[in-house]
């Protein structure tokens, strides 16, 4: 997915994610917004965010690492 | 139209170069979109960004217009140029790119779509005043009909998908026992290739040349032709060797056709390049089809006439005037263009892989339009062309011998390419003197290359 990441569903509401929050498999861990468009992006698998790569507004391309679970 | 200040090139290779190339002489910023399979490619390298926009397949990457929408927005690039191939005449890709509010480097997705459909081209071409083949009005419906339409027009005649292009859902009948089989072929074919199974006839010419007429309108009814191409010489409708101007082409018609061609476009307010391809038999020209783009063998266009197309299409993005008129152009000797391919001989098998050494002919009147470097592997995803080797002489003869010296100097280790099919070629009378039709090349190699 190339577009812009946003770490929150809307400009005030919290992070969907922090280091240290435990997530599930198939919850939304961060949006990926192309063609105005908000795409969603689940957790691949559950545990703990042990990082997160990537700033809010930061601009990414296919390929890029976004988020370390364990 | 604002001005343009920076363009994403939405393909790949040495077409991506190529406009890279215009886009820094004018002062405008490149941005290259490549797969995963393409992070080490030139475009990459040369640009001034880049964008990884998808997986080596090019249906999620080159092809992924929500990704290369996306790496325009990303990026700041306020045009996309789609060079050819690839989403370059892709009506629904231009109507998106425009509904973002982006500059589409070509012309409107409507032209692309006339053009696309085969039957809507020659009709709208018929209507314009443009020579076409004998043919089918339309699609035709059953084996009955085809029957009488080959009666009619007198065999052969060739069976054609809608739909198609590439030499995909072509058939010819060669007589009324092989019709049946053609018509049911083609159908099929279209319908596996393109999901259309509509096909139409049209008379078989017997020994033709393959002549394009390029042509370049501002969109605003001001158009120009640039003369034609032979582009005659093709293994299974791909052009390999190409021409500028035509050996056989007269002024006074090329001087006819030209204007018929220009004034065609003209009148839809066609915006960009274009080439209208015709076969030629006997004097007469026969409409076969218009592509709506940039073409692979534009460099030998560009030669004669000393003129930079990119350039152009971007002027005319942009809305400002193409830089020439009709009166301004001039032909200048003779250019041909080889397609080097990374294909083994005598099957033409593609053949990817590491090129351990790349060195480029140079010297007066030759142009080198490739992708290559030391060390870059040829990924395997994508088509085999891995340059263009242009020369340009006073005349025909001097182009000739230009073509047989810096196929000399070219290296390309590593893998296999057409190298080998250029030099036999320039050992051949028919094409030192130019004589040669649309058939000539796959009689030759099935003369010359069948035991390898």
């Amino acid at each position: 997915m190339v577009g812009t990441v946003y770490l929150q569903p809307e400009p005030s509401a919290p992070a969907f994610i922090s280091v240290g929050s435990t997530v599930a498999e198939g919850d939304t861990l961060l949006i990926v917004e192309a063609m105005k468009t908000m795409n969603h992006i689940p957790a691949p698998k559950s545990g703990t965010i042990k990082r997160i790569l990537v700033d809010d507004g930061d601009a990414v391309e296919f390929g890029s690492p976004l988020v370390i679970i364990e | 139209m604002p001005k343009i200040e920076k363009i994403l090139i939405a393909n790949r290779g040495e077409i991506a170069l190529r406009v890279i190339r215009a886009a820094r002489e004018m002062g405008i910023q490149s941005v290259a979109v490549h797969s995963t399979a393409d992070s080490d490619a030139m475009h990459v390298r040369m640009a001034d960004e880049s964008v990884c926009i998808g997986p080596a397949p090019s249906p999620q990457s080159y092809l992924s217009i929500p990704a290369i929408i996306a790496a325009c927005e990303i990026t700041g690039a306020q045009a996309i140029h789609p060079g050819y191939g690839f989403l370059s005449e892709n009506a629904s890709f231009v109507q998106i790119v425009e509904d973002h509010g982006l500059t589409f480097i070509g012309p409107t997705a409507e032209h692309i779509r006339i053009m696309g459909d085969k039957i809507t081209a020659k009709d709208t071409m018929k209507a314009l005043g443009v020579p076409c083949v004998p043919g089918s009005d339309g699609g035709v419906p059953d084996v009955e009909t085809a029957l009488k339409i080959g009666e009619e027009f007198g065999y052969p005649v060739i069976i054609k998908a809608t739909a198609g292009g590439g030499g995909k859902g072509m058939k010819v009948a060669k007589n009324a026992t092989e019709m049946k089989s053609a018509f049911q072929t083609a159908r099929a074919e279209g319908k596996a290739n393109f999901g259309n199974d509509e096909v139409y006839i049209e008379k078989y010419l017997q020994k033709p040349r393959h002549i394009e007429i390029q042509v370049f309108g501002d969109g605003k009814g001001n158009a120009v032709h640039l003369g034609e191409r032979d582009c005659s010489l093709q293994r299974r409708h791909q052009k390999v060797f190409e021409e500028a101007p035509g050996p056989v082409i007269t002024p006074e018609e090329r001087a006819r056709i030209g204007k018929i061609c220009a004034d065609a476009v003209a009148k839809i307010n066609y915006i960009g390049a274009g080439t209208i391809e015709f076969l030629y038999e006997d004097g007469e020209f026969y409409f076969i089809e218009m592509n709506t783009r940039l073409q692979v063998e534009h460099p030998v266009t560009e030669a004669i006439f000393g003129v930079d197309l990119v350039r152009e299409q971007i002027r005319v993005a942009e809305g400002l005037p193409m830089s020439f008129t009709q009166d301004d152009l001039s032909i200048n000797g003779a250019a041909i263009e080889v397609r080097i391919n990374a294909e083994r001989l005598p099957n033409f098998a593609p053949c990817p892989g590491k090129i351990t050494q790349y060195h480029a002919p140079g010297g007066l009147g030759v142009r080198m339009d490739s992708a290559l470097y030391d060390g870059y592997s040829i990924p395997p995803y994508y088509d085999s062309l891995i340059g263009k080797l242009i020369v340009h002489g006073r005349d025909r003869r001097e182009a000739l011998a230009r073509l047989h010296r810096a196929l000399g100097e070219l290296i390309v280790d590593g893998v296999d390419t057409t190298v080998p099919l250029f030099s036999a070629l320039l050992e051949e009378e028919d094409i030192l003197t130019g004589n040669y039709d649309i058939h000539w090349l796959e009689r030759w190699l099935d003369a010359n290359l069948a035991e390898g």
